[in-house]
């Protein structure tokens, strides 16, 4: 076999995140600001123009001049000098709390996240405890006893901080220790401490620099509070104490306090705008953790990958495997392209579906997709993660996310056209003649609120029912899916129900309003196979009895052949082949059907009988 | 749902309970002298004696605990050792001034975060990105400075508003909303800025669920999932911060009564901490932190009311 | 290309006997859920055994208690006639390099800040294999799951769902384990890679012998790979023994209703299946 090719290299990680950030003006600016007030307060011995605790009483309050730019305050000491100077205090202040919130917060939160035992509770209430305090009561508990001094007051902050840092560290722990990279990891033999060093500690480092970023910033904000509340070493030049004697002042020279003001401020807002775009470049890479699937299902297809596009393998694209013979280009599309029938309940012509990115880049995932479901018809719609097949019947629902595009030739119901519709006239369609059954039950129902209301109010909406005729309809209904106690079940909340059950609700739901049309997306690939046949069951009984038109999205050829009277085949956003059921699995036209229909195992010969492998690709 | 607010309200008073323990050992243990502190830096070591054994602080910590916490929970919170007067009249004549301030700015953040938040989150592009800076200068600009200038432009240079005192609610409700009206507003600002931050991004994160789509291919009007089923699930963050928040408007109330000549607890216990009046800061401590136990109940039951889980648990 | 090993002299590997696994919920007097109970199960050397249930069935605690992931209440676990159950997890998984896994999820199994040289190389190194010689393996690993040279240096979220498992597959092969316990490793993935993914699966066996405990939910895909075939339900084997007679001529009733719940590609068979499923009931 030959080896699988790639897609060409992308810069190494550092490289990229180094990319990302200088592409952001917004985080240069402000780390040039930072560097430039770090390295200002550092030499200001050697250039601040005067002794900061100079005093000249001949020259008090004096405005700006060319010997003393920013003016001198009430007792003629110089301004600018004590700016300076003043930025050593500020970064002592915060170089003493963030390594005391580091050293209390992080080390706790690692152990009280990955090991997660008695630790982590007693942890976690101390935590809440410490949250629950007001930092300058405590502050001044601690002046009270210990003094006034940077570090009994910064050490003090640094642990009140601390629950902030611990919090975002268990909580990232918590998350990555339901990784399966973690499993793997002891699977073949790493110890504890060096999972934690090696996997975890590599994930934090990104949130947790943001986080410090911000607790610098408090740190610089509550110091000087503390200054201007007279806490401090009036010796000691800071900003906090500028601020304090030009309050003294504030009638006769209230300019005084915007240098500090303003230097404050500005350290302050640079810090916070380096820890968001230190954030924004590393947020592509946590992509791919965030989505956590459920077992036994695959991947909902609701909006494309992120970072699909350009140079992003997909599953199914041709850089798996064996080069795909079908590809749209080369077999005939067996498909009425352009036409569809006048009396058919749904008609669809040309439907594209384009996503814009954020770089401006677009990308095409439905590219001309025509299709029709008549009453009383099933249309299966197939293909593969990646195909199209559920941003069609999104574009079909109008539920498209915003960053997408939508256009066709035609899109009608019933020979409405839902075409140049405003949402409040789509609101109309929606649920009242085309209604959408979702894939995974869970995620598609509010957990706030109990399955009755949630039964109850499209119904009020749609139908403009009472709330009396809502309720006994949702019953009816819930007894019609099956659900064996539907009192019950009407007061409960998701997380109380099973998947099954759940999704027997969300088909009440769907069909609470008698549309026209249903348009189930993968409605039975989040559940067990023996719940699988009762919900597919259940919607071709609710199906014939109402006579609605469906369609129904699927990658199973088995749940196609089970429920489906027409397939359509959809490959790389194009439908390549529609067909009758019976006809397609008889004699499959396109290259890409055939390919899809050998890879089905059902029909293959039992490992057991031959123990040879079948070859597929032959 | 009894249950829950029960168990709430014990952990509420237990954490009181270790705080105000915590804090009171802790004074004694590292020194603070409030003899020293009431009688001050030229008395002699005899005088110093004697209040000492006049306060009974030559007793055993542990006694003085006792006896300190014994009369706490009947309401009794000792005498200030400088001012000789009880502590718990200078708690009831100062506390209303900060907790006006710290409620206040809390009901001012809350609306303005609430309405901020959803519109930056319904609203991306240029008004959630203009809506992001102002919050960064928010978070940024300390708040006691921001009341300086407010101050300084609006009761010194535009006099509409007075620069120092309060004015008691029930001697003239108007002049209360006036003297209160600046130090709100400086310390509402970066409370806003936290609540909105926070509910606009639960709110991006609640419309990208799956469930508002379901809920849209429903036919219901954008407006009614918003207010009702996107904000309901937006919001236990939301009043989280909105607890922290709290807490902070205390800590920061104490710094913006300096800046308008405001008599609060902020003022009694700086005062106590030049005398080291432990009596007094216990006093503060004791009330602010039952404070703190009773809006983070407040917020708990909220919770719970909005969230069938936690309920539940 | 060889057959497949013997069936009958079969060579044991594993034994699992009489194992229990209870979870025990959160907080304090939570109830104790049973996840295993009384599991026996062997598996001989260079043999698939299949093992098929729904959710909840106790596959995947099986499976992550022979990787000692999951604490054991009781009962035997030999692997190689050495009892490894009454070990502590991290003892146990220090002493079997013989035993490793392949995760279902390709997203959640590699570490996103890690390039592949570093997850492959990580198991090697950690065991003292040198640098330059734990490159080298990762090369030769990288070749027999078929991925083209380069790809050492790329990151997991630059490769589409099946090349994530091949490397998963490749990890898994570094300490050359005598068995892998392959939990749902072709479920997250389409149709024409998951028969591709399943045939690499099959490749391999076949040149190195090594065994496979195969979790799936699909009974066709654990029909397709598996020597013998085991099926659970509710923390119990119910039925096992050779893989055609148990996937087409089951003995237990939920044996055939799964059987027959799980829909073919033939309109025609399909429909004379489902009214055969629902008669069942």
């Amino acid at each position: 076999m030959t080896d699988i090719p790639i897609a060409p290299a992308a810069p190494a990680a550092p490289l990229r995140r180094l990319g990302r950030f200088a592409a952001n003006p917004l985080g240069i600016v402000a780390a040039s600001v930072l560097a430039l007030i770090v390295l200002a307060s550092v030499c200001a011995p050697f250039f601040a123009p005067y002794d900061p605790n100079l005093i000249v009483l001949a020259e008090t309050l004096q405005p700006p001049s060319a010997t003393h730019p920013l003016g001198t305050d009430a007792s003629g000491r110089d301004v600018l000098s004590r700016i300076l100077w003043g930025g050593q205090v500020s970064l002592k202040a915060g170089s003493i709390m963030i390594a005391t919130a580091i050293a209390v917060g992080v080390p706790t939160g690692l152990i009280a996240g990955y090991f997660a035992r008695t630790f982590d509770g007693v942890a976690s209430w101390v935590s809440n405890l410490l949250m629950s305090l007001p930092e300058i009561l405590i502050l001044i508990v601690v002046i009270t006893s210990l003094g006034s001094g940077l570090a009994p007051t910064m050490i003090t902050l640094g642990i009140l901080a601390s629950p902030d840092l611990f919090r975002l560290t268990r909580s990232v722990v918590i998350n990555v220790r339901e990784e399966l990279y973690i499993d793997a990891a002891k699977v073949s033999g790493l110890s504890d401490t060096r999972i934690i060093f090696r996997h975890i500690v590599s994930v934090i480092l990104g949130p947790l620099l943001v986080r410090c970023s911000f607790v610098f910033g408090l740190a610089i904000i509550v110091q000087s509070g503390l200054e201007f509340l007279g806490f401090g070493d009036p010796t000691r030049p800071s900003w906090g104490g500028m601020l304090s004697s030009a309050f003294q002042t504030i009638y006769r020279a209230p300019e005084l306090v915007f240098a500090p003001g303003m230097a404050i401020g500005v350290s302050v807002m640079s810090l916070v705008i380096l820890g968001a775009a230190i954030a924004d470049s590393l947020g592509a890479e946590r992509a791919p953790t965030a989505r956590r699937r459920s077992t036994g299902t695959r991947r909902s297809t609701g909006t494309p990958a992120p970072g699909a596009g350009p140079g992003t393998p997909q599953e199914g694209t041709p850089q798996e495997g064996t080069p795909q013979e079908g590809t749209p280009q080369e077999g005939t599309l067996t498909t009425d392209v352009g036409q569809t029938p006048a009396d058919a309940l749904l008609r669809v012509e040309n439907l594209r579906v384009t996503y814009r990115g954020e770089d401006g880049t677009s990308n095409a995932v439905v590219e001309g997709a025509t299709l029709h479901v008549h009453r009383g018809e099933v249309l299966g719609l197939v293909g593969e993660s990646g195909s199209g097949k559920s941003q069609t019947s999104f574009g079909i629902l109008g539920l498209l996310p915003p960053e997408a595009t939508l256009s066709a030739a035609r899109i009608t119901l019933g020979g409405e056209s839902l075409l140049g519709r405003s949402e409040r006239e789509l609101q109309r369609f929606r649920g009242g003649r085309m209604a959408y059954v979702p894939q995974e039950p869970m995620s598609n129902l509010d957990p706030s609120f109990t399955i009755g209301s949630q039964l109850i109010k499209p119904m009020r909406h749609q139908l403009g029912a009472s709330r009396a005729e809502a309720t006994t309809r949702a019953h009816e209904l819930l007894d019609r899916v099956g659900i064996p106690d539907p009192v019950l079940t009407m007061a409960s909340y998701p997380h109380q129900l099973s998947g099954g059950m759940a999704q027997r609700v969300l088909i009440a739901g769907a069909v609470s309003c008698d549309p026209e049309l249903l348009i189930a997306d993968e409605p039975t690939t989040a559940l067990d196979v023996t719940v699988q046949a009762e919900v597919l069951n259940l919607l071709r009984e609710l199906q014939r009895e109402r006579n609605m038109g469906m369609i129904l999205v699927t990658h199973n050829f088995g749940v196609v052949a089970d429920i489906c009277d027409r397939v359509a085949v959809m490959q790389n956003g194009v439908i390549v082949e529609q067909r009758p059921v019976l006809e397609l699995f008889a004699d499959p036209h396109h290259a890409y059907t055939r390919m899809l229909l050998a890879s089905t195992l059902e029909n293959a010969p039992p490992r057991s009988r031959h123990g040879v492998r079948r070859e597929v690709d032959s | 749902m009894v249950r829950f607010i029960a168990r709430r309200l014990v952990a509420g008073v237990l954490l009181a309970f270790v705080v105000v323990t915590g804090m009171f050992f802790f004074l004694h243990l590292t020194g603070t002298d409030p003899a020293r502190g009431a009688l001050g830096l030229y008395a002699t070591e005899d005088q110093v004696a004697i209040k000492s054994a006049q306060l009974g602080l030559d007793r055993p910590v542990i006694e003085q605990y006792l006896d300190w916490l014994g009369h706490a929970v009947t309401g009794d919170l000792g005498t200030s050792s400088a001012q000789s007067s009880p502590v718990i009249d200078l708690l009831v004549t100062r506390l209303p001034v900060t907790v006006s301030l710290a409620l206040g700015a809390i009901i001012v953040a809350a609306t303005f975060g609430v309405v901020l938040g959803v519109l930056a989150a319904v609203n991306p592009g240029r008004f959630d990105r203009a809506l992001q800076i102002v919050m960064v200068i928010g978070f940024a600009l300390p708040n006691f400075w921001v009341a300086i200038i407010f101050a300084i432009v609006f009761a010194v240079g535009l006099r509409w508003f007075p620069a120092t005192g309060y004015v008691h609610l029930l001697d003239s409700p108007v002049g209360w909303l006036l003297s209160i009206t600046l130090p709100v507003a400086a310390l509402a600002l970066g409370s806003i800025a936290a609540i909105a931050q926070q509910l606009r991004n639960s709110v991006i994160n609640v419309y990208s669920q799956d469930y508002v789509r379901t809920l849209r291919s429903r036919g219901l009007p954008p407006r009614t999932i918003l207010l009702t089923h996107v904000l309901r699930n937006a919001s236990p963050p939301a009043l989280t911060m909105l607890s922290l928040q709290f807490i902070a408007a205390m800590s920061g109330a104490a710094i913006i009564e300096r800046v308008f000549g405001l008599q609060g607890i902020g003022s009694v216990a700086i005062n106590a901490s030049g005398n080291s009046d432990i009596q007094v800061i216990m006093g503060v401590l004791l009330f602010t932190v039952l404070l703190v136990v009773l809006v983070n109940l407040i917020v708990d039951i909220l919770y719970g009311a909005l969230n069938p889980k936690v309920r539940a648990a | 290309m060889t057959g497949p090993p013997p069936l009958a002299a079969r060579d044991t590997l594993l034994t699992v006997s009489d194992l229990n696994v209870t979870y025990r919920g959160r907080g304090f007097r939570a109830p104790q859920f049973r996840a295993l109970t009384d599991v026996s199960i062997d598996i001989g050397r260079g043999e698939t055994v299949g093992l098929v249930g729904e959710s909840g069935s106790g596959k995947t605690t099986l499976g992550r208690a022979l990787l000692g992931l999951v604490p054991i209440d009781s009962g035997s676990v030999r692997f190689e006639s050495a009892e490894i159950a009454g070990l502590s997890d991290g003892q146990r998984r220090r002493r079997s390099p013989d035993i490793q896994v392949v995760f279902q999820d390709p997203y959640s199994s590699l570490n996103p800040a890690m390039t592949v040289e570093a997850i492959l190389s990580e198991p090697l190194t950690v065991r003292g294999v040198s640098r330059g010689h734990a490159r080298r393996r990762v090369r030769e690993l990288l070749d027999q799951v078929q991925l083209a040279a380069g790809a050492e240096r790329r990151y997991p979220r630059e490769f589409s769902g099946g090349q994530r498992q091949r490397i998963a597959i490749a990890r898994a092969l570094a300490l050359e384990p005598k068995l892998i316990i392959c939990d749902e490793p072709v479920s997250a993935l389409d149709l024409s890679t998951q028969a591709r993914v399943l045939d690499l699966f099959i490749e391999i066996q076949e040149r190195t012998g090594v065994a496979y405990l195969f979790i799936s939910h699909d009974i066709s895909v654990v029909r397709y790979i598996s020597h013998r075939v085991a099926v659970m339900l509710r923390g119990e084997i119910i039925e096992s023994g050779d893989g055609e007679s148990v996937t087409s001529s089951p003995e237990h009733d939920y044996t055939r209703r799964l059987l027959l719940a799980s829909p073919v590609p033939d309109p025609l068979r399909q429909a004379e299946r489902r009214a055969r499923y629902l008669s069942l009931q």
